[in-house]
């Protein structure tokens, strides 16, 4: 099951980025996610490894991923070593100057579940994607929110 | 789900637990009878075997047979768990628990990330346990499953042939005894073991706030000799699950079970048989809403000294579950629906 959903950011690309490499912001903006550790010396980017859960239902579903994909500022995508099978990916792609859009896919599954898994991902379906969706919201309030904190720095700093 | 100390005894005293049984108390059968009989001394094969006659002597080859098979479903070979088939089986588990029974575990990160761990949970449901199915999905999504977790289970629930149908071996069940606890806990598994057993599982469902081990401590032993934490699991609504009357301990007592070791024949009212005497053929679960939590993890020479006191133990366990317990049923509201 593939699960595509985007918003628009009022923030460069570049801020946008910064947020979602961060592993600690994690907890913050994604809905409905319990756990997202760090696992291993890398602690973002290619190469870096988490353990993460994602509630959903009865159960803290999810397992040890891996970011197999790094484009600065365009591209981040990562995929599963352990747990259910995920890939996940965020794409950033500037609109105009200081506005972004930001689109996240999620994609998961059993391998050899056969109907009980294919019936499990359309069960799901509507929570992952309802995550998903208050996810990009939670993250395009933390980053706007960051935005207009940085803009009005050199104000208070004149104040000062 | 059983108790790996009740159920270790009568395991042993039928034989099945070690090689030196063989010998023993199965006399007249081990001439004639197969390997599998000579190892397991039923009163039926004993008797067969007195008469010596030669329909009766097939009789009881067939029921050495029966016997055998019976025995090789108790006994418990690790290997046969199978990570790739719980994998595969974790989408109809999640369906089941969160669709039918609502399931909710709280509390796993109490659990020790790593290393072997006795998970202690009280026993609900009748021979049908919901909160297994729940708690064990709960885990294997939680920690992977790739870290070895075995459960064990009553002798007679791994002789049915329900247990056959859903491959219980395969997702890590295995018969209850000491000896299989104390090896799962010693190749680094987290163990889930229920000591309250059927004492617990047949009790009335107006006592389905009651934690009731029986007095059993067998788990603690466990936990000191494999130097390994405690991790309570307290679970409510598997006691909604059918309306369980009466654990028909005197009902067995009548009919002479408890010569078998068989202290409860429990009575209830259940889908499909309407009333169910014994439930030996399970009976399908009415879909109670299962709240399970994992309470802090209990290092008992930490906690107790070097040589704890059973007794001790067992109050503070037993008490811990029970004020959680009480907290999970003030949380529901009506009966079934939770």
């Amino acid at each position: 099951m593939r699960i595509n959903e985007s918003t628009v950011i009022a923030a460069p690309a570049e801020l946008v980025w910064e947020h979602i490499l961060e592993p600690d912001n994690y907890l913050h903006f994604m809905s409905g996610v319990t756990r997202w550790d760090v696992d291993g010396e890398v602690r973002s980017g290619l190469g870096a490894r988490y353990r993460m859960l994602l509630r959903v239902g009865s159960a803290e579903i999810g397992g040890l991923i891996e970011v197999v994909e790094e484009i600065p500022e365009r591209d981040l995508a990562w995929t599963s070593v352990t747990g259910i099978d995920q890939r996940g990916r965020w794409r950033l792609r500037p609109r105009r100057e200081g506005v972004t859009d930001v689109e996240f896919r999620f994609s998961y599954g059993v391998a050899g579940a056969g109907l009980g898994g294919w019936l499990a991902e359309h069960v799901a379906a509507p929570t992952v994607s309802s995550r998903i969706r208050e996810s990009l919201t939670g993250l395009k309030q933390l980053v706007e929110q960051e935005r207009r904190r940085r803009d009005s720095e050199p104000h208070s700093v004149t104040r000062a | 789900m059983s108790d790996p100390d009740t159920v270790g005894a009568r395991a042993s005293t039928n034989g099945h637990s070690n090689g030196d049984a063989n010998g023993s108390g199965s006399g007249p059968v081990a001439s004639s009878a197969t390997d599998s009989a000579r190892s397991f001394p039923l009163p039926l094969v004993d008797e067969g075997h007195k008469l010596a006659g030669a329909g009766l002597s097939t009789a009881a080859g067939l029921a050495g047979k029966l016997a055998g098979r019976f025995q090789r479903r108790l006994r418990a070979d690790f290997d046969d768990r199978d990570p790739d088939y719980i994998r595969e089986q974790l989408p109809m588990q999640w369906l089941l628990a969160s669709l039918y029974f609502r399931g909710e575990v709280r509390g796993l990160s109490n659990v020790p990330e790593n290393g072997p761990v006795l998970l202690v949970g009280n026993h609900s449901g009748g021979n049908v346990t919901p909160d297994t199915i729940i708690f064990s999905l709960a885990f294997q999504t939680y920690f992977g499953v790739e870290r070895r977790f075995h459960q064990l289970a009553h002798n007679l629930v791994m002789a049915m042939p329900q247990t056959q149908l859903l491959q219980l071996r395969r997702h890590g069940t295995v018969a209850a005894s000491h000896r299989h606890a104390e090896q799962a806990l010693r190749e680094g598994a987290a163990l889930l073991v229920y000591p309250g057993g059927d004492w617990e599982v047949h009790r009335p469902s107006w006592e389905s706030d009651r934690i009731d081990f029986a007095g059993r401590k067998g788990f603690i032993k466990l936990a000191l000799n494999a130097d390994v934490p405690i991790v309570p699991v307290v679970a409510i609504g598997g006691q909604e699950t059918a309306l369980f009357l009466s654990r028909g301990a005197w009902l067995a007592k009548a009919i002479g079970l408890d010569r078998f070791r068989l202290k409860v024949l429990p009575i209830s009212l259940a889908v499909p048989w309407g009333l169910n005497i014994g439930d030996f053929a399970a009976h399908i679960p009415l879909p109670a809403k299962i709240t399970i939590e994992a309470l802090p993890a209990i290092d008992l020479r930490e906690q107790f000294g070097p040589e704890p006191d059973l007794d001790e133990v067992y109050e503070y366990v037993t008490s811990a579950m029970q004020d959680s317990l009480h907290a999970l049923a003030a949380e529901r509201r009506y009966p079934v629906i939770g």
